[in-house]
């Protein structure tokens, strides 16, 4: 079986990111970067997948700079098997990366794409449901199990008051949710065996695909900041200050 | 081509609280389009639901068919974008639940719109302002063209309130799907839903295991009226079920009252709760991130905390 994965190089989760003096993006420089935690949920299940069908491949497509190298070495490490980087030195919105990776499905015909539900950085979660409809393939978001077998993909979501599980005839998209599995560590064996591994760059211009975003941050600020409260010393003085003061018991 | 399309939601016969703020929202925004809210329900047996969006003042498209019994995105996108064409409608809008997140960006690609999500103000028919990064920035992001397609956040708008009697059309689309069905695992619970609660009391790592939330955490809640919710680090431990998550993954919830019970206040948690009226925290780590964003802050052991205060709101409520 074909696994496309696709992997988003992200700030890590613990950076106050700042807006630029423009308004209209973030601040790029002096940022650890890592791989979106959801596309390494993704990879975890591709590898997961390949483990119990033999002569499955795992390949991984990213979209960004030429550093996204990183963040695809770092899923190579974890036993991919090759890897994609489409180089684009514009933020690409979530339906123009749709676009890019249906080219790059067309091109590889792989069964199942399995991605991140959202990227952290931009919050959209989008992509993934947007492949799916440009492909004309079924998608199981937000998914916490996924079972192949018999041409299907069955897929427990993770949905608001409960759990769902959906049929979808493969190919078909699956994005990960939190609890799909825990993913691994890279090993010192598969980090030296990764650099060796295959990573082909695009530049996304050889795609030829529009992608001209349809909406434009025009102003981004960082919210005012919540004040702390005061400190109570006992349970009752805490319920009589809810009553009394902040009137909401 | 300026009317604005609203997805109805609905489970068991009724419309969640976020179906209504959509109501709201696609009415709010129709006023600056200069059109008129249209609001869609699909389903089988959707007669009385058409009646009741109907009293809302909007005008709705009702669409009765077996292959929309349950939700499935790839037949209700189809469906839905049928009907923008043929009510004239630029704009399509949602809540974010997550029906609406997993629905509106395909609808989106189908449509090749642009789409907006998480939407937490209306600037303008074309300009909308958004949270990301864990809602630790905010854009206004302006958008080019039509179709827009958009999900809303549900804290930021009010439900709709009946008022006003639209007229309701009954449509047949022929759309269907590929994907089906298999069930529904719903979590059975007599307390307020999360998304709807004026009081939520959230339990976090601190409160150790899942039995605990049951002895400790409930009673608080059942005392309060409250609703239940978690962190991350909770539910990702197995000591509940996820659909009780509160945070930049899960769910956003602003209630009057927010209790942050043993939770340490990650970032990815502080975007599901901050725009809550009244915070309170009770830690034993005072150290922890929780209490700058407190109101109220409780240094203490939480399993002795929370039994006290269950009974002091007990006594406060029988006097």
């Amino acid at each position: 079986m074909k696994i496309l994965v696709t992997v988003k190089r992200v700030p890590d989760v613990e950076t106050q990111l700042k807006p630029n003096a423009e308004g209209t993006d973030f601040v790029r420089d002096n940022i650890k970067w890592v791989v979106n935690p959801f596309d390494e949920i993704a990879i975890e299940e591709a590898l997961r997948v390949k483990e119990k069908n033999a002569g499955s491949e795992v390949v991984l497509v990213s979209i960004g700079p030429k550093t996204a190298q990183e963040q695809l070495r770092t899923g190579l490490a974890m036993g991919a098997d090759r890897a994609i980087l489409v180089v684009a030195d514009e933020n690409l919105e979530s339906l123009a990366v749709a676009k890019v990776i249906a080219k790059l499905v067309e091109q590889e015909k792989p069964e199942i794409v399995l991605m991140g539900k959202q990227a952290v950085d931009y919050d959209m979660g989008a992509a993934g449901q947007m492949l799916a409809e440009l492909l004309g393939w079924p998608q199981a978001t937000f998914a916490s199990k996924v079972e192949l077998g018999g041409g299907e993909a069955k897929v427990t979501r993770e949905v608001d008051g409960g759990l769902e599980t959906v049929a979808c005839p493969l190919p078909a998209i699956v994005t990960a949710d939190l609890r799909l599995n825990e993913p691994r560590y890279a090993s010192l064996p598969g980090i030296m065996k990764a650099r060796k591994k295959e990573l082909k760059e695009i530049p996304v211009a050889d795609l030829g695909i529009a992608t001209a975003p349809k909406a434009k941050i025009v102003k981004l600020e960082t919210p005012p900041k919540r004040q702390a409260g005061k400190k109570v010393g006992t349970v009752q003085e805490l319920v009589q200050l809810l009553h009394d003061e902040a009137k909401v018991i | 081509m300026s009317n604005v399309l609203v997805v109805a939601e609905h489970l068991h016969g009724k419309f969640p609280k976020t179906t209504l703020i959509a109501i709201a929202a696609g009415k709010a925004l129709a006023g600056k389009t200069g059109g008129k809210a249209i609001a869609a329900v699909l389903g089988t047996g959707v007669d009385g639901l058409a009646a009741e969006l109907a009293s809302y003042g909007v005008d709705v498209v009702a669409v009765e068919g077996a292959q929309f019994e349950h939700y499935l995105a790839d037949a209700y996108t189809g469906a839905l974008a049928e009907i923008l064409g043929s009510k004239g409608c630029a704009t399509a809008l949602a809540t974010s639940t997550a029906l609406g997140k997993d629905l509106m960006p395909r609808l989106a690609a189908r449509l090749d719109a642009a789409f907006v999500a998480d939407v937490s103000g209306i600037e303008s028919a074309d300009t909308f302002i958004r949270p990301m990064w864990a809602g630790n920035l905010f854009a206004t992001v302006k958008v080019e063209g039509t179709p827009r397609v958009l999900t809303i956040r549900g804290t930021a708008f009010d439900a709709a309130t009946k008022g006003g009697q639209g007229a309701v059309e009954k449509a047949s689309v022929g759309a269907a799907g590929k994907m089906k069905f298999v069930e529904f695992l719903e979590t059975k619970s007599d307390r307020p839903v999360l998304t709807e609660a004026s009081i939520v009391c959230s339990g976090g790592r601190g409160l150790k295991s899942g039995d605990n939330f049951k002895t400790v955490l409930e009673p608080l809640c059942d005392a309060l009226g409250a609703a239940m919710g978690a962190s991350r680090a909770a539910v990702d431990a197995g000591f509940v079920p996820n659909d009780l998550q509160v945070g930049q993954t899960g769910k956003v919830v602003a209630p009057a009252l927010y209790f942050a019970v043993g939770i340490s206040g990650a970032i990815q948690h502080l975007a599901g709760m901050k725009d809550s009226k009244v915070i309170v925290a009770i830690n034993k780590d005072e150290e922890a991130p929780i209490f700058q964003v407190a109101d109220y802050g409780l240094v203490g052991d939480l399993f002795k905390a929370v039994p006290e205060l269950t009974e002091e709101v007990k006594k406060l409520k029988a006097g």
